[in-house]
């Protein structure tokens, strides 16, 4: 197959962390049902020996197409055991490189996952916010 | 798997065997241009007339009437703009804005002349909607017809969900009006058998079409090949100038060793068809009585009764189609699907949306079409693996689809 890469088909195959976190510290869903992905992101948030928070935990649950899935759990493995701060370094640029790239049209509707993991964190963020008022 | 399952017959055939047996000779061998007065030439022009009386015993029309071409987009866009060509031929006509109808749920090549057509200004269109069931009604035909209508294009068979269109209605409707009218002319019947000629009767005795498109290779015969029939005193023009050929209706060197083929491909279907088609209908309905019954949340898109014999289009709700396509794919399966993530557009289908499908379910569907190769076994097999393949779609999609509304 000369659409997806191997390792897209891989992780379409075999999705690493796939389904539900029991008490996420945060969830996030993006995409759309008109365009056909929908990607929902479960963080559990923890401190490492340092004390800086870390993404202890990540899983993923995704209506998508093979790119949209594959992302999905490419993200997980890159997100995984980061600081919050690195997480948010993390860009769709970084999923499709490990993915040993995407067709172009799924660059731009498919790579959903970077945006989902930022905009968990920052759900995490002002959940954080409003506990200390 | 090393035996891989081809379900897609719908978007392409294999070539038969005796179609390419036919076709060889002609590229190296009997390499002649038809419209060359020598030997080389005149062997070439044989070639190309027996094709021409094969697809007109088929049709049951004259030679003369039968319009070679690249293929069914070509025909479909020579029958629309070639008819509008020669509606503006006529100097009484230069500034009367002429009408055609046509379906929502036609093949792009329809489409997309129409809507050309549209914002040149050069004609005004209708959409002819086709409801839950994909076929469309007559009665909106009849309401539909102006004055200045020149042309109805209405598929014979629908290319995704292959239901199948009242054409011999229409085509009596038309003929009626245009007797009691007088108007002997207008408004011209199109329609694009391409899905219809493999499994239904084109006989043009019967149909009262003027215009009718198909393409070889969705009857095993080569890519790249076509017919646009046009009944004799159709008033239509060329679309593509720099020859006489083709009674000077379309003009380019003939593809010589693919008129051949289609010749062939569709000498076989008269002497083979029914047997072929029984057998094919009763695969297609095992196939979908299986998959409704044996998977959860699984729908047929269309009309069931009104439906060609190798087609099924379903669809599953928390299941996206090209996931389903690439699994499928992985087994050895080739399927399609109307997922905007198959095609690279972000919309998905436009026939399913015009069956009144949302977004989300017309992305969960998947389409099945059978052919004159395909067994029980493999039938079996496909059933079998699509009911694993949406268990795991369905378990790694969760509920996001409920939880995202």
């Amino acid at each position: 197959m000369q659409f997806y890469s191997k390792k897209v088909l891989e992780h379409f195959t075999r999705p690493h962390n796939q389904g539900k976190i029991k008490n996420p510290s945060a969830v996030a869903t993006v995409g759309n049902p008109r365009c056909g992905d929908i990607m929902r992101l479960y963080i559990k948030v923890s401190k490492n020996k340092k004390g800086t928070e870390i993404l202890e935990d990540v899983k993923f649950e995704t209506l998508g197409c093979g790119a949209a899935i594959a992302t999905s759990s490419m993200i997980t493995d890159l997100a995984k055991g980061k600081t919050l701060e690195e997480a948010m370094k993390i860009s769709r640029n970084d999923v499709s490189e490990e993915l040993q790239g995407l067709p172009p049209a799924k660059e731009h509707c498919s790579n959903l996952a970077a945006e989902a993991l930022h905009k968990a964190i920052e759900e995490y963020n002002k959940r954080k916010i409003k506990k200390k008022k | 798997m090393a035996h891989k399952i081809y379900l897609d017959y719908a978007a392409t055939t294999p070539v038969d065997k005796k179609v390419l047996k036919a076709i060889l000779p002609y590229f190296s061998e009997k390499f002649g241009n038809a419209m060359s007065i020598h030997q080389f030439g005149q062997e070439a022009l044989k070639a190309v007339d027996k094709a021409r009386e094969q697809v007109a015993e088929f049709l049951k029309c004259s030679p003369t009437e039968i319009i070679f071409t690249s293929g069914a987009t070509e025909s479909n866009n020579l029958a629309i703009k070639g008819a509008l060509r020669s509606y503006y031929s006529r100097p009484e006509n230069k500034n009367k804005k002429p009408h055609i109808i046509t379906t929502k749920f036609e093949h792009h090549c329809v489409l997309d002349t129409c809507k050309i057509l549209e914002k040149e200004a050069s004609a005004e269109v209708t959409y002819l909607p086709v409801y839950k069931e994909g076929v469309v009604k007559i009665e909106d035909v009849k309401k539909a017809i102006k004055p200045n209508t020149i042309l109805i294009s209405v598929m014979h068979v629908n290319n995704e969900i292959g239901t199948v269109q009242p054409i011999i209605a229409i085509g009596k409707l038309l003929r009626e009006l245009r007797i009691r009218a007088k108007e002997l002319r207008y408004p011209l019947f199109h329609t694009d058998a391409t899905q219809g000629v493999n499994y239904f009767d084109c006989d043009m005795t019967k149909l009262n079409v003027d215009l009718l498109s198909f393409s070889a290779h969705k009857i095993y015969g080569p890519k790249g090949v076509g017919v646009l029939f046009v009944r004799k005193n159709t008033p239509i023009k060329r679309i593509q100038d720099g020859g006489d050929q083709e009674y000077k209706l379309r003009a380019g060197t003939h593809n010589v060793p693919g008129i051949v083929g289609l010749g062939e491909a569709i000498s076989q279907l008269t002497t083979n068809n029914k047997q072929q088609t029984t057998k094919i209908i009763n695969l297609r309905d095992y196939l979908i009585q299986r998959v409704i019954k044996e998977i959860p949340r699984s729908y047929l898109n269309g009309s069931l009764e009104k439906r060609s014999p190798n087609n099924a289009n379903f669809r599953f709700d928390n299941v996206e189609g090209e996931g389903l396509v690439l699994s499928l794919d992985m087994e050895g399966i080739a399927a399609s699907t109307g997922s905007a993530c198959s095609s690279g557009a972000l919309e998905p289908s436009h026939v399913l949306l015009a069956i009144g499908l949302k977004p989300e379910q017309a992305h969960g569907s998947l389409r099945l079409t059978l052919g004159k190769h395909t067994t029980k076994k493999e039938i079996d097999f496909t059933a079998n693996k699509l009911k694993e393949i949406i268990k795991r779609l369905r378990s790694i999609s969760g509920k996001v689809l409920e939880e995202f509304k």
